[in-house]
């Protein structure tokens, strides 16, 4: 049975492409019209209680990158370095996770699921 | 739905912070129990996917827009408790590096956009899958629902949070009445997203769900002496 079975490696990659392609080709028709939140902070007269953000001159801030003029460039380029980064901290942050997990016993866990055989 | 900074007080910043890093301490804790080792690079992926999407805001109404949020789809693909960081790495990375969201306000945007998506959408993904027949269907059906209600969740936190601590002296109801109201819709957008993404996922690879983990088969015998072996 599944004799063609997609590797999980391959579904990260596939996957990583999406989110690239979307970032980077897709963000620029975005909508620029304010989220929900602002909107209501807008509407209810709250929005003048924000404050400067600390990191507001950085070379990312607002989904752009700066010296980039033109618009949908700036932010498509924003975008592979947000996907990038999150990639990055989250596989770091997850192998380190896993490899603790792995040191705990493969067979204590194969063992346990195929008794219990329970629902997440 | 990025809180930025200046709209809360201190107070509940500061609490909505011990809260949220205690939150996700636990759960990378228990994300060691839960996430096994092909989860993993899911849940990198699942970070980078999220951060993607959320740069994709959609008209929901005149002058307003909403994205995905993201904590429900994170949730049901690697467990509540990988998903709830995956999450918060998301809003780390755009409050350090894109300046979206504010960074006292961190806290307070781990807590409604990381926290209450991912174990308030799973529970109601559970809540309502129980109910439905255990098919893919179901896995999709549910997913969507509480995608939308796990947008509803994330706005009633926010309205909780500015009635005890919010800025600018608004009207506590018609807050809540517009926060509520407006994210229902941007609920809409997070349900069509996040159903169609788990119902991607289970096409190609159904075992990588983790909230549809109960469909697989639970044993699977590749040396067929030991099934000759038994009585």
């Amino acid at each position: 049975m599944a004799a063609k079975r997609t590797t999980t490696w391959a579904v990260v990659v596939g996957g990583l492409l999406v989110a690239l392609g979307l970032a980077f080709f897709v963000s620029r028709f975005a909508s620029s019209s304010p989220d929900g939140l602002n909107k209501v902070a807008i509407d209810q007269g709250f929005d003048d209680t924000q404050t400067n953000h600390p990191t507001a001159d950085g070379p990312f801030a607002g989904y752009g990158v700066k010296g980039v003029d033109d618009q949908g460039l700036s932010t498509g380029l924003a975008g592979i370095v947000g996907v990038a980064v999150t990639f990055g901290v989250g596989l770091l942050l997850f192998a380190f996770v896993g490899r603790r997990k792995a040191a705990s016993g493969e067979g204590e866990a194969a063992a346990a699921t195929a008794s219990s055989g329970s629902a997440p | 739905m990025h809180i930025p900074d200046g709209f809360m007080n201190a107070g509940v910043s500061a609490a909505a912070g011990v809260v949220s890093a205690g939150g996700i301490g636990y759960s990378l804790v228990k994300a060691k129990e839960t996430l096994s080792e092909k989860l993993a690079p899911m849940a990198g992926l699942v970070a980078a996917f999220i951060f993607a999407v959320q740069m994709l805001n959609f008209p929901v109404a005149a002058g307003t827009s909403g994205h995905l949020l993201g904590g429900c789809l994170a949730a049901i693909l690697v467990g509540p408790y990988a998903g709830a960081v995956a999450v918060a790495v998301v809003l780390v990375v755009q409050a350090l590096l894109f300046a979206d969201g504010g960074v006292t306000a961190l806290g307070l945007n781990v807590l409604n956009m990381a926290l209450i998506t991912s174990f308030g959408g799973y529970a109601i993904f559970r809540l309502i899958r129980g109910v439905l027949p255990a098919n893919r269907g179901s896995v999709v059906a549910a997913s969507g629902i509480a995608a939308v209600l796990s947008v509803v969740l994330a706005a009633l936190g926010f309205v909780v949070e500015y009635a005890i601590g919010g800025n600018g002296g608004a009207s506590i109801t018609t807050v809540a009445a517009a926060m509520l109201g407006t994210h229902v819709l941007i609920g809409i957008g997070e349900g069509i997203i996040t159903a169609l993404t788990i119902g991607v996922v289970l096409g190609v690879r159904p075992d990588l769900v983790y909230g549809a983990q109960d469909l697989l088969p639970t044993l699977q015998l590749r040396d067929p002496s030991i099934v000759a072996g038994r009585p």
